[in-house]
C-alpha cells in the first residue's frame, strides 16, 4: 500500500471515521453553525454548549468522507473544556497546518496531528478543513452577538 | 447484436477489428505508471486521452502552418484556413452528412448551449413560454436554461426519471404543450449512462412546434451519430471527450434556423459590414464564430475523427456494450455496491456510476488513485440529478476504446482491497 495513502488514512483517522465522537445531540446550545463542501456534498452541523465560558458539550454531525468525518470527530473530542478563545486559536492553527502555513500549537492537540498527512493530497485539504472553518464561523457569530443565528459557511466561499 | 459468453476477456479482446492492445499503444500517456502502478484511465466521460497522431497534428500546425484564418492572403494563412475548413467538412460528414455551413466550431458543449440559450432566447422566448429539459441534465445543459427562464420569465419544466434511471415519458404529452418553445436533453447521461430516446422526444417536440436540442457530449464519442436521423434541430458536443484537443466543441444547427438566429458573441470575423450605427452579419457558420477560433484544435480534431472512424463508430459502440456488460456484471457481484442507472448495456453507455454504502466516493477515488486507477468522484455537475437519486455524490468509472476487461478486473480487485483497508 502506498506510504502516502497510509499517512493520510492513519489508524487514528480511520478509528475516528468508524466511530465518530460528538454524535450525541444536545438540547441547548450557545451557538450553532453549518458547513458545506459543495465540491463533494459533505456537510456538518455543529452545536456548542458553554459553561462559564468553556465548552461543555459539543455536537458535530458530519456527513461525508473519512477525512471530513474524522476531522469533525477529532474536533469534538479536543474542544471539551477549552475556552472560546482557545478554541479559536486552535482552529486557526489547524487551518494553517492544513494549508502548509506556519503555525504553533500552544495547547494539547489530541489527535489533530494525525490530520497532517492530508497535506499530501491537495484535493482533500478542504475535507479536513470543513469542521474547523464551521467552528470558526460559529465562534464569529457568537462573539459578534449573533449567536441566535445559525452561521453557514462553505469551503468554496471567500478566503478559506 | 452479439451473443457471447460473459466474463470472458479473451472474447472481448478478439473483437474483430478491435485490438485494444494496439489502440492502447497509440496513446503515449497510457504507458506511464501512477503511484507505482500501471495507469488505468477510467475517467473518459470527463475527458479522453489523445493518440500520438492527434498530438502530432497539433504540433504540425504550429510548426508548419500557424496563421490566422479567413483574413490573411499569404501562404500560411491560406493553408491554415483550408485545413480549418476541411475539418469542418469532416465533422459534417461525421455527424451524418450535414452541410458544412451547419457546423459551428465552439469552445465546447457548454459554449454551444450558451450560444443557443442566448440566440434562441432572444429570437423566440417570451414571458410564459415553456422550456423543457430533463432531470438528468449536466449543468452545461441546465444552468443556461435556468438563466434564460429567469431572464425572460419563461417556465422551466423537466422530464423526471424512473427509479431505473430512464426518462419517465409517461406524461410527455402533458409536459410538451403548445407553449413549449425549446426541448433540450442529453443524448446520453454523464452519470447514469442512460441513452435517451432522442428521436422520439424530438418528434413529440416538433409536433408542438418546439425546437429540439440534444447535448451530445457523452454520446458523440461513443456511438454513430446521425443528427438528421435523430431529428434534432441542434446538437452540441466536445472534441476533448473524443480524442481531440480541449477548448473545442461543435454545435450543429439546422441551416434555416441558424440563418435567422441572432449571433451570440460579436466582434471580428462574424460581420460583413460595420458602421458606427449599422452592422450586417457574415453568413453562417461564420456569423457564430467571432474572434480567432481554436484553429489548432479544430485542425487536430479532424485527425481524431479519422482515428475514430478507422476503428469504426459501430465497432466502438459494440466494444463498449461488451465491456459495459462485463463491468456491470463484475461490479454487481460486489456485495452492497450500488450501481446507478440502467443495468442493460444495450440501452446505456460506458459511464458507470456506483456507490458504496460505507465509503464516500472521495475516499474511493483517493484509494483507487493509489492503485493507479483514475475515476471521477463527486456530483458530476448534475446536482439536481444527485438529489433525485438521493445521493450527495457517486464514484464513476467511464470506459473507452483503450480499456479492456483487465482494466475492469483491476478496478474490481481494488474495490475489494479498499473495503479491507477502510475496515467498514
Amino acid at each position: 500500500m502506498s506510504h502516502e495513502l497510509d499517512l493520510m488514512y492513519r489508524d487514528v483517522i480511520l478509528d475516528h471515521y468508524r466511530s465518530p465522537r460528538g454524535r450525541t445531540p444536545i438540547d441547548k446550545s450557545d451557538f450553532a453553525s453549518e458547513g458545506h463542501n459543495p465540491a463533494c456534498g459533505d456537510d456538518i452541523s455543529l452545536k456548542v454548549a458553554l459553561d462559564n465560558g468553556t465548552v461543555k458539550s459539543i455536537y458535530a454531525n458530519c456527513r461525508g468522507c473519512a477525512i471530513s468525518t474524522a476531522s469533525g470527530s477529532i474536533m469534538a473530542e479536543i474542544l471539551k473544556g477549552k475556552t472560546i478563545d482557545e478554541a479559536k486559536v486552535l482552529a486557526t492553527n489547524v487551518k494553517q497546518m492544513l494549508k502548509g502555513e506556519e503555525h504553533e500549537f500552544t495547547d494539547n492537540v489530541g489527535d489533530i496531528d494525525a490530520l497532517e498527512g492530508v497535506k499530501k493530497f491537495p484535493v482533500r485539504i478542504k475535507c479536513a478543513l470543513l469542521a474547523w472553518i464551521t467552528l470558526l464561523e460559529g465562534i464569529k457569530n457568537f462573539q459578534t452577538g449573533r449567536s441566535q443565528e445559525v452561521a453557514v459557511i462553505s469551503t468554496e466561499s471567500g478566503d478559506q | 447484436m452479439h451473443t457471447r459468453p460473459k466474463n470472458n476477456m479473451a472474447v472481448i479482446e478478439s473483437e474483430p477489428g478491435f485490438a485494444v492492445e494496439k489502440i492502447k499503444a497509440d496513446f503515449p500517456i497510457l504507458s506511464q505508471k501512477v503511484n507505482g502502478h500501471r495507469l488505468i484511465y477510467l475517467d473518459n466521460a470527463a475527458s479522453s486521452q489523445k493518440p500520438q497522431v492527434v498530438i502530432n497534428a497539433i504540433a504540425k500546425y504550429y510548426q508548419e502552418n500557424n496563421a490566422n484564418i479567413h483574413r490573411g492572403l499569404h501562404a500560411l494563412a491560406e493553408r491554415a484556413t483550408s485545413a480549418y475548413e476541411h475539418s469542418r467538412s469532416r465533422v459534417a460528414r461525421f455527424i451524418g452528412g450535414v452541410n458544412p455551413e451547419e457546423v459551428i466550431f465552439t469552445g465546447g458543449t457548454t459554449a454551444g448551449v450558451n450560444l443557443l440559450s442566448y440566440s434562441l432566447g432572444e429570437q423566440f422566448i417570451k414571458a410564459g413560454d415553456e422550456i423543457l429539459i430533463t432531470e438528468m441534465e449536466h449543468h452545461a445543459n441546465l444552468v443556461p436554461w435556468v438563466m434564460l427562464a429567469k431572464r425572460k420569465n419563461a417556465i422551466l419544466k423537466r422530464i423526471p426519471i424512473t427509479k431505473d434511471g430512464l426518462l419517465d415519458l409517461t406524461n410527455l404529452n402533458e409536459l410538451i404543450t403548445n407553449k413549449t418553445k425549446i426541448v433540450a436533453l442529453a443524448h446520453m447521461s454523464n452519470v447514469l449512462g442512460t441513452i435517451n430516446p432522442v428521436s422520439e422526444i424530438a418528434e413529440a417536440g416538433h409536433k408542438r412546434g418546439a425546437i429540439v436540442i440534444a447535448d451530445g457530449a457523452q454520446a458523440a464519442p461513443h456511438m454513430p451519430v446521425n443528427v438528421r436521423e435523430l431529428g434534432v434541430d441542434f446538437y452540441a458536443f466536445s472534441a476533448h471527450k473524443m480524442l481531440g484537443p480541449t477548448g473545442l466543441g461543435v454545435l450543429y444547427g439546422r441551416q434555416e434556423l441558424l440563418e435567422t438566429l441572432p449571433p451570440f458573441l460579436t466582434g471580428g470575423e462574424m460581420i460583413r459590414e460595420v458602421y458606427f450605427d449599422k452592422i450586417t452579419w457574415n453568413e453562417i457558420p461564420h456569423k457564430f464564430e467571432a474572434g480567432t477560433p481554436p484553429i489548432a484544435g479544430a485542425i487536430a480534431f479532424e485527425t481524431a475523427i479519422d482515428y475514430l472512424e478507422r476503428i469504426g463508430m459501430d465497432n466502438i459502440r459494440r466494444h463498449e456494450i461488451d465491456l459495459t456488460e462485463y463491468a456491470i456484471d463484475k461490479l454487481s457481484q460486489i456485495n452492497r455496491l450500488e450501481i446507478q442507472g440502467p443495468l442493460d448495456a444495450q440501452i446505456r453507455g460506458a459511464a458507470i456510476s456506483f456507490t458504496d454504502p460505507k465509503i464516500h466516493p472521495h475516499d474511493i477515488s483517493t484509494f483507487l488513485d493509489s492503485k493507479g486507477i483514475a475515476i471521477r468522484a463527486g456530483h458530476h455537475c448534475a446536482q439536481p440529478l444527485m438529489r433525485a437519486l438521493g445521493k450527495v455524490a457517486t464514484a464513476r468509472a467511464s470506459l473507452y476504446i483503450y480499456n479492456d476487461a483487465d482494466d475492469v478486473d483491476a478496478l474490481v480487485e481494488a474495490i475489494m482491497e479498499m473495503r479491507k483497508y477502510f475496515g467498514v
